[in-house]
């Protein structure tokens, strides 16, 4: 049955009527046409889907849009267009951590979830802040720099 | 521009759309009246179809099978070899071969459909293991012998003469697993028809590869075939020749309904149904004389190519050629064969087979100087190659080999001696190394006698120039590794140099971007063009110049024979791995990663740490944790959260070092890389291992499961 579903989306408020069932990410990407948001597993394992609802991260597989209700979601389409994001944005890009790219939106998600939070994270705490997402091609070193990087050039933006 | 050293790091071309999301991929893209598809697939490893019961189909939906290949047309895929079929017709030879397509415009009735669609089978014994196999289990279905390619090569004295003088005989079997390859995005393609064309977008290798192998299943010149090349998330080997397999039945499909037709696995299909790393086992019997010099290898290879060829014999090849390792060994035979089993079609996977068989190489000078009561590195340095050296195909090696220096710098960063020393065999603390090496593009002669790689750039009037080759950029960096070379060469900024994904209607064939061969052999084109281009660039306004594949003179090879010098030139490579293992648990911990390759002269550091570090953190994934078994014709793992590759925790930061030995015949002193960097850090970590709980490790994956038996039940 559909529903009509409010919510926040990259700062807009908008307005679905769709099945609550379907999954936030096939509504991001189809009815709102953000493919910036990717699918890589569709089980909640690889991180590439993520996005920040109410500040946190969550993987938009694992979420049907009837729990989105009322909350405030911000996708990589979003959050690149902010200070915070282009400065990850262009550290990844400077450091070397883009190769094919595919979990990237995502990886970038998941380092504004852990600035925001730890602004001057350690090696360490930043391989457990990436640890949700998964990369094929990189070994995650020079994403792990990038991020450390982007925590340098954007001091006090978190 | 003020020109800098090539190796200069500069940022990659397209990091900045691929990090903000605005970069597309196949499954972003739509077209006018697109449907949607889903394969039909054998759900048994071995029998005949006896029928299939399509459920009644809403109107615009289609069931797509073989007999939508019109009678001009032959239902088959032309890979390397031309055995595997579009659509199974009658004999099914592996669960999840292609039988049909349901396509549509609603997924979710698509899946439905597919659930209601049923299939019985006549259903025979299938042969899963290389041993099924090679016993012809439930009987031959590829020759009479399930042989699907075989080898030999010779050097040195007759093996029977060697082994009767042999004074003692060390011999090992070695065996390594499935790999899958889980690039991010998973297979995607779609077809549409434009003009009188048909038009492929896809997320691939090999444009060209995609418009030979399909076009026969509707006899149509290759010119009505385009394929354009989307921008790829991953392949590793993975988009190399498997993009056919979803092509082709897309074509038919598009040919019968007249409408754009898109596929995109979902990741349980990408595992389950797509081709892996052939599973090998490798038997390598050591003659030693009185003094423990080794007087000569036998060596027996045999590789699990699962229902159909490919390009499984290439694969075979190679992973023959590499079978000694860096090392100059006196008298050599080594056999190899692969063996037909009803698993899903092994095929490309970085490293092309040599993976497999360095392993066991590797492993076996472990075990050799063990059993000599010798250190396992001083063993290895009596033998390696080096310039001059013969080949275990009686070809030569031509480049320096700096394996020596390499070997220092990563066992005076590690503090190897040291720790070897201090780490008792059983403490739980092990260090291990591996030397490796890998053959730059592709086989012998031919980059000469079946590529004869093209690549042409085309000035414009405001001065700009396109890079128009067939090469593809997958993540690797190519793109960038190529405006670096052209910008360099013209001496223009790297704006003014364009790179587009290929389309096989606006470039030039240059090769499959496969075989660690596209910066090393496309490159040294791309360079040569644009020197050519330098001539008249100041006078010429709008103008193109194209340059064909020349083969170096003195490299002699024989095919039928496989004699003489199988590679033009090797990268090199050594790994340290340190690991600390729990005496509760088992758990292994990588405590440090120490690397040194030899890529001929860097085209770009930063791209090149990129490739090392993937490629390293991907052949510890293969050694440790990356299980992906086959029960019964059924792969048992089929999802990210059962078959498990490196996260940013599982591998600590790695070192990594560079020795400079530009190669003559690359662009800048080039040669091949993306794949060396695969081939032995899984060895050094078994090595570390094996010290660590003082058990010989001869197989992987080795995951915590595998280390508790060896410990509680010893070899």
């Amino acid at each position: 049955m559909e529903t009509k579903i409010d919510f926040t989306l990259n700062g807009q408020q908008v307005s679905v009527t769709t099945d609550p069932l379907r999954r936030l990410l096939d509504v991001i990407r189809e009815d709102f046409g953000l493919t910036g948001t990717k699918e890589g597993c569709g089980e909640g394992e690889c991180g590439a889907c993520s996005v920040l609802k109410d500040g946190k991260i969550i993987t938009t597989c694992m979420v049907p849009i009837g729990a989105v209700g009322g909350s405030d979601i911000v996708t990589i389409d979003g959050l690149k267009e902010t200070e915070q994001g282009k400065t990850i944005i262009e550290a990844f890009a400077d450091g070397g951590a883009v190769q094919c790219g595919f979990c990237i939106p995502g990886m970038v998600m998941a380092a504004e979830d852990l600035l925001r939070s730890n602004p001057h994270p350690s090696e360490d705490e930043i391989r457990k802040g990436i640890s949700g997402n998964i990369c094929r091609c990189t070994g995650y070193d020079l994403i792990v720099e990038s991020i450390a990087l982007a925590s340098e050039r954007g001091d006090g933006l978190w | 521009m003020a020109k800098m050293p090539i190796e200069t790091a500069v940022r990659r071309s397209d990091a900045i759309a691929k990090a903000s999301g605005t970069q597309k991929y196949l499954s972003d893209m739509t077209f006018e009246g697109m449907l949607y598809s889903r394969m039909v697939r054998s759900s048994i490893p071995r029998g005949i179809i006896k029928n299939i019961e399509v459920p009644s189909l809403p109107e615009g939906y289609y069931f797509i099978s073989h007999k939508d290949i019109p009678p001009e047309g032959k239902n088959e895929l032309w890979m390397i070899a031309k055995d595997w079929k579009c659509f199974a017709e009658n004999e099914v030879r592996y669960v999840g071969e292609t039988i049909g397509l349901l396509v549509g415009p609603d997924r979710n009735v698509l899946a439905n459909l597919l659930d209601d669609l049923i299939i019985t089978y006549e259903e025979h014994e299938p042969a899963i293991s290389i041993e099924e196999g090679l016993a012809c289990k439930g009987g031959a279905f590829v020759n009479d012998t399930n042989i699907f390619c075989e080898l030999e090569i010779k050097t040195g004295d007759e093996m029977d003469e060697v082994f009767n003088r042999a004074d003692r005989v060390f011999e090992e079997t070695y065996r390594t697993g499935f790999q899958e390859h889980v690039h991010l995005e998973t297979n995607s393609v779609a077809c549409v028809q434009e003009d009188d064309a048909f038009v492929i977008y896809a997320s691939a290798q090999c444009p060209f590869y995609i418009r030979k192998s399909i076009a026969g299943l509707l006899n149509i010149p290759y010119d009505k075939i385009i394929v354009r090349q989307t921008t790829t998330g991953g392949a590793f080997g993975g988009k190399e020749h498997f993009p056919d397999v979803l092509a082709g039945p897309l074509l038919v499909a598009v040919n019968t309904i007249g409408k754009p037709i898109q596929m995109v696995f979902d990741r349980s299909e990408d595992m389950e149904f797509s081709v892996k790393r052939h599973p090998s086992r490798t038997i390598i019997k050591t003659a030693l004389d009185d003094k423990g010099a080794i007087l000569g290898m036998d060596i027996d290879v045999v590789y699990n190519v699962g229902g159909y060829l490919s390009c499984s014999f290439v694969v075979l090849q190679r992973g023959v050629f590499h079978a000694t390792g860096c090392y100059g060994i006196p008298s050599t035979r080594i056999h190899g064969r692969g063996v037909a089993t009803n698993t899903f079609p092994s095929d490309a996977f970085r490293g092309f087979g040599a993976p497999q068989t360095l392993f066991a190489i590797e492993r076996h000078m472990d075990h050799l100087a063990n059993f000599l009561g010798r250190d396992p590195l001083e063993l290895r340095n009596e033998y390696l190659l080096k310039k001059g050296s013969l080949t275990n195909t009686n070809g030569h090696v031509y480049e320096e080999v700096k394996l020596p220096e390499m070997i220092k710098q990563i066992t005076d960063a590690s503090d190897y001696w040291r720790k070897a020393k201090e780490y008792g065999r059983g403490t739980g603390k092990g260090i291990g190394i591996a030397l490796y090496n890998h053959g730059g593009a592709f086989t012998g002669n031919g980059e000469q006698m079946i590529i004869k790689g093209h690549a042409r750039l085309h000035k414009h009037s405001d001065g700009t120039v396109d890079i128009l080759v067939g090469s593809t950029e997958m993540g690797q960096g190519f793109q960038t590794a190529l405006r670096k070379i052209a910008a360099q060469v013209l001496d223009l900024d790297l704006h003014m140099i364009n790179y587009d994904n290929p389309d096989t209607s606006k470039v030039p064939d240059s090769g499959p971007t496969a075989a660690s061969r596209s910066t090393m052999i496309v490159g040294k084109l791309v360079e040569r063009a644009a020197l050519l281009m330098k001539e008249r660039y100041d006078s010429e306004e709008d103008f193109h110049v194209e340059v064909e594949y020349e083969h170096p003179e003195g490299f002699p090879w024989d095919q039928n024979t496989f004699q003489g010098d199988a590679y033009l030139g090797y990268g090199w490579g050594a790994a340290v791995v340190e690991v600390e293992v729990d005496a509760l648990t088992s758990e292994v911990e990588t405590k440090g990663i120490w690397v040194s390759h030899d890529v001929g002269h860097p085209i770009d550091e930063l791209l090149i740490r990129g490739q090392v570090n993937g490629g390293v953190i991907q052949s510890l994934g293969y050694a440790s944790m990356e299980k992906m078994e086959n029960k019964k014709g059924y792969f048992k793992q089929n999802s990210m959260s059962d078959y498990i590759i490196p996260t940013s925790m599982d591998f600590p930061k790695m070192e990594s070092f560079l020795v400079d030995n530009p190669y003559e015949f690359g662009p800048f002193g080039a040669k091949g890389m993306g794949e060396l960097v695969f081939n032995g850090a899984d060895a050094a970590f078994c090595e570390a291992v094996s010290r660590a709980i003082d058990r010989r490790i001869c197989e992987i994956p080795i995951p915590p499961e595998t280390i508790v038996e060896l410990e509680i039940h010893g070899n």
